[in-house]
This record gives C-alpha cells, structure tokens and sequence, in this order.
C-alpha cells in the first residue's frame, strides 16, 4: 500500500510543484510590466 | 475569461475528485498485483496525456515552422512544458509500481529506455529555449521539436516490437487484451480527468507566454525609442 499512495501523492507534490513555479513567474512578468510603466 | 477559468477548474476539481474514489475504491483489485496495481489509474492516463501533448506540441511546430505565428510558438512551447510535467508523473509512478511487482526499480528495456530518452529530448527543448539567446532559438527549438517528436509512436510500439520487462499492452493488445470494465471506467474517468486539468494548466502557461511575447516586443520598442538608443545622425 505504501507505494500506491506514494505513487499517488508524487504525481500532486509534481504538479502543485508546477503550479507554484507558474505562479511565480507570473508575479514575476506582473513586477517587471510594471517597472516598464514606471520608466 | 476569469469567471470561466474559475467555473472549468471547479469542475476539473470534481472530476479528479471522482476519477480518484474510482481508482482507490471503486475498481476492483487486481488479482496477481493486489492494491499496487491501483498506480495504473495515475500512471497510464498521464502518459496518455503526456503523448498528447507532444503531438499538439509538434502540429503547433510545424505551423510554427511555415507561417512563423507568435500564437503556435506559444502553444509549442506551452504543451512542451505541460508535457514534461506529465512525463516526469510517469517516470516517477513507474518506478513505484515496478519494485513491489517486479523487485527492481528499473530496468532498460526499450519502452522505459525510450520513454526516459523522451522525456531528455523534451528537457532539452525547455533548456534550449530557456537559455539560448539567438533570435533563431524558437525556429531550433521548433526543428527539435518535430524530430524529437519521432520518438512518441516508438514508446507506443516499443513493447510491441521487443520483448520487454513492461507489460504487454493491457488495451489494443489483440486477442486476450483488455480489462474488467469497471477497471476500464476508472482508467476512462482518470484519462478525462487529467485531460482536463492538463487543458487548464495549458491555458494558463498559454496566457503567460503571450504576455511574454507581448512584454518583450513592447520592451523591445521602448528600448528602440530612448534617446540615447537612436544611432547618431
């Protein structure tokens, strides 16, 4: 059993992992748009 | 736009909510694997998924490659990304499959040797496009991408073709292939739940890249309209 929720539990720690490097790099084109208004 | 972002993740949400109770409750136990055999529910519908996105990633290269469209750039490098995500779900619930049924992590036979080479040739595209600073690098990236996709209907056949340490096909395998149909419906209610979300996360990788694009070609005209930038006369 404890490989079967191991399997289950990396496939959303790989995907939410994922999701939080995309959110990041949102924030980060978001900060940088703005800076580019500013100048 | 936001609004149907929110209502599509709702409902992808209760999706992978049911397509999870059907892979750990409701399917039947597999006779000779037991509860392990459960991983088939995760990991086959990401590979699926993964393929797929390899194939949308290729078609958006090839338009890519004759009309030069920022759009199918976008969309190229948006599936690759989702892909790899995808890939990597598979090269990791393998492995966790293999050692309680085959007593090895892994083994390098043709379908997992294939399926690592294409994940390597799919990180090298990311790499590529992340670091190369050439103005060609979505043109390169593009040409990687249709070659590198050759190696997809080989994962598919390589059981097929070789004798492998991976099972042989569970569906489409002839004569004795397939699977009790409650089995089935999991992996069908899985196999829609994570094309779903991949879609999702498709789209938000899609808009970013876009505002990307948008963002560079702006900063690109700004930089062309300071003084200082003009060449003098």
């Amino acid at each position: 059993m404890k490989f079967l929720y191991a399997a289950y539990a990396a496939t959303w720690i790989i995907h939410i992992t994922y999701l939080a490097f995309l959110s990041r790099r949102y924030r980060r084109l978001r900060d940088e748009m703005h800076d580019l208004r500013k100048k | 736009m936001r609004r149907t972002f929110v209502i599509l993740a709702l409902l992808t949400l209760g999706l992978l909510s049911y397509a999870l109770y059907e892979g750990l409750v409701a399917a039947p136990t597999e006779q000779t694997m037991g509860e392990v055999q459960r991983i088939f529910y995760y990991h086959v519908p990401s590979a699926v998924t993964a393929f797929t996105l390899f194939l949308i990633n290729f078609a958006a290269s090839i338009i890519y490659l004759a009309r030069r469209s920022p759009t199918a750039d976008a969309l190229a490098v948006s599936t690759a990304e989702v892909g790899v995500v995808f890939c990597t779900v598979v090269l990791v619930t393998g492995p966790l499959w293999a050692r309680p049924v085959w007593g090895i992590w892994w083994t390098w036979d043709a379908r997992l040797t294939s399926t690592l080479l294409l994940w390597l040739i799919y990180i090298s595209y990311l790499i590529l496009r992340r670091y190369s600073t050439s103005g060609q690098t979505p043109v390169i990236a593009a040409v990687l991408a249709v070659f590198g996709f050759l190696d997809v209907p080989f994962v598919y056949v390589a059981n097929r073709l070789f004798r492998t340490q991976h099972p042989q096909p569970v569906y489409f395998g002839g004569p004795g292939s397939g699977a009790d149909p409650r089995m089935t419906h999991a992996l069908l209610m899985n196999m829609a739940a994570f094309f779903c979300f991949a879609a999702l996360v498709v789209w938000l990788r899609f808009r970013l890249e876009r505002a990307r694009q948008d963002f560079d070609e702006t900063e690109a005209l700004e930089a062309l309209l300071q003084p200082d930038a003009r060449s003098p006369r």
